[in-house]
């Protein structure tokens, strides 16, 4: 069984303060505007918080996660019916070939498909994540002993009662894992598809405040952004824990 | 009754697992079915059991296939259930009610000395208690047929005794049919009324053994039981 990963809070609040600590001797040691201490950054997020950031924060945090949800409800589905031959003989070719490809090159298209706006926004991260979800949920299918089918159908299934009872929860754990990475992946296309066209989002703010040059303001936006993720990233775990707890025995 | 007639399965990979395979077995018998590895046992019980279609031949049970229980290797438990789910898994899949599950469930826990373990999951209980899980799941669909695969095989010799008891006691109190398949030849004549020899791959019957003594619980220790255990070693083609 796998053992999960060190429970206490305090080896993460050790983890902080240490991030934190290398950060302010290299703020010292650079002296230098452009890398300003912790503290001056806290200020400025303070100050943030009190006027718009938290907005931004919201709207970037809408469209990760939209697109995460968007990408998930096509590949889950998708990666479990690869379990049947036929549907995976002519889903695997597919993925193998559009998989490898750079998808953020998408862009244009998408821009001339979906407009500017939100949307567009939405479906890159989606069809960015969408790959990666696909390929481990298919793995996972595929992957999955015949045993526990035979198993299933000895007891009297159907075929709903199969994807129910054994396919989805037996995926599950490798679906949330690849949900998971995702969190990170989509962050990074969010500050990518927010950083033109566009006033409101966290990679808004960071282009902004860069070519303002306000450097505790753009480490402030930046920080909001790992915040974020982190955020993301843990409510995603504490679903797992919760949906795969025969995992964590 | 189970009859078996003409089954031949060929693996859509070309793998003949049997030829022409034919036995009955009587309405609340117990047989055991021996053969070495690789014989085709197990496509023999999935044939048995509905899972898998013959290539050739007709099985037929004289009960529903929802009448037959199959148990399979290595438990066959479901790791993301825990133990009370894997028992009433089979009691959901037939729409009953979910009062009466609960009633049936925590019955069987009980007789099988589970209660306490009912939340937890299969890969924290140890083999002999997964396995009595297998069984409980089986018994809580009232099955007239029960089929084995090597249900004791991965057991120490202890827990294999003391289950090997259990299965008899089952057997007179239920008054069910049981096909037990095994490797192991004292364990086919301690729980097999009659002993079913299959051949090396692909399997077919050599010799179908009487052993009327089954059925004793002090058997092993008799004189007789030797004897049959020799019989039976003798009727068992050399694997190569
Ligand atoms: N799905 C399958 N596709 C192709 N060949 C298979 C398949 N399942 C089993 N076989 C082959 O059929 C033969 C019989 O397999 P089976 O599992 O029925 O034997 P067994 O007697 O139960 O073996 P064991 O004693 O190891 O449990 C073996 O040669 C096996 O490799
Ligand atoms: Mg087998």
């Amino acid at each position: 069984m796998p053992r999960g990963q060190a429970e206490h809070p305090t080896s993460y609040i050790i983890a902080a303060l240490l991030l934190i600590g290398l950060w302010y001797l290299a703020s010292f040691m650079l002296d230098s505007p452009e890398l300003p201490t912790p503290l001056s950054v806290f200020y400025a997020f303070i100050a943030g918080i009190r006027a718009d950031l938290g907005y931004h924060i919201l709207i970037s945090a809408f469209r990760v996660v939209y697109g995460i949800a968007l990408a998930g409800s096509f590949a889950v589905p998708l990666g479990l019916l690869c379990y049947i031959n036929r549907v995976d003989k002519f889903i695997a070719p597919v993925i193998y070939l559009l998989y490898p490809i750079p998808h953020i090159v998408l862009l244009p298209l998408i821009i001339l498909m979906f407009g500017i706006g939100d949307l567009s926004k939405i479906v890159l991260i989606a069809i960015i994540v969408f790959f990666q979800i696909l390929v481990t949920t298919r793995d996972a299918a595929r992957n999955l002993s015949v045993n526990y089918i035979y198993s299933l159908l000895s007891l009297g299934a159907t075929t709903k009662d199969v994807y129910r009872h054994v396919i989805l929860p037996a995926c599950l754990p490798k679906i949330l894992t690849a949900i998971r990475i995702s969190v990170g992946t989509s962050i990074a296309v969010l500050f990518f598809v927010e950083s033109f066209a566009t006033e409101k989002g966290l990679g808004y703010m960071i282009m902004y405040a860069w070519s303002k040059m306000d450097y505790p303001a753009l480490y402030a936006s930046i920080v909001a952004m790992a915040l974020l993720g982190l955020f993301l990233y843990l409510i995603v775990e504490c679903v797992e824990k919760k949906l795969c707890a025969w995992v964590y025995i | 009754m189970i009859e078996a007639k003409n089954l031949s399965m060929v693996y859509p990979d070309g793998t003949e697992a049997l030829r022409d395979v034919n036995f009955v077995i009587q309405d609340g018998a117990s047989c055991s079915i021996i053969g070495p590895s690789g014989c085709g046992k197990t496509t023999l019980l999935f044939i048995l059991a509905g899972i898998l279609k013959p290539t050739e031949g007709v099985v037929q049970l004289g009960v529903q296939p929802r009448e037959v229980a199959l148990i399979l290797q290595n438990y066959g438990l479901f790791p993301w259930k825990t133990i009370y789910e894997n028992i009433d898994l089979g009691l959901q899949m037939r729409g009953i009610p979910r009062s009466e599950r609960k009633r049936i469930v925590l019955s069987l826990l009980d007789r099988l000395g589970l209660r306490s373990f009912a939340n937890h999951y299969p890969d924290q209980l140890s083999g002999g208690m997964q396995q009595r899980v297998g069984f409980a799941r089986a018994l809580a669909l009232k099955p007239r047929i029960l089929l084995m695969d090597e249900p004791l095989s991965s057991l120490d010799a202890l827990t294999r005794e003391a289950l090997q008891n259990f299965l008899l006691r089952l057997w007179k109190d239920n008054g069910m049919t049981m096909v037990l398949v095994t490797h192991s030849i004292e364990e086919a004549v301690f729980l097999g009324k009659e002993i079913i020899v299959l051949s090396p791959r692909p399997g077919h019957v050599v010799n179908i053994i009487e052993n009327l003594n089954a059925g004793d619980a002090n058997y092993r220790t008799k004189e007789a039981f030797f004897s049959k255990c020799r019989e039976v070693r003798q009727n068992i083609p050399p694997a190569i």
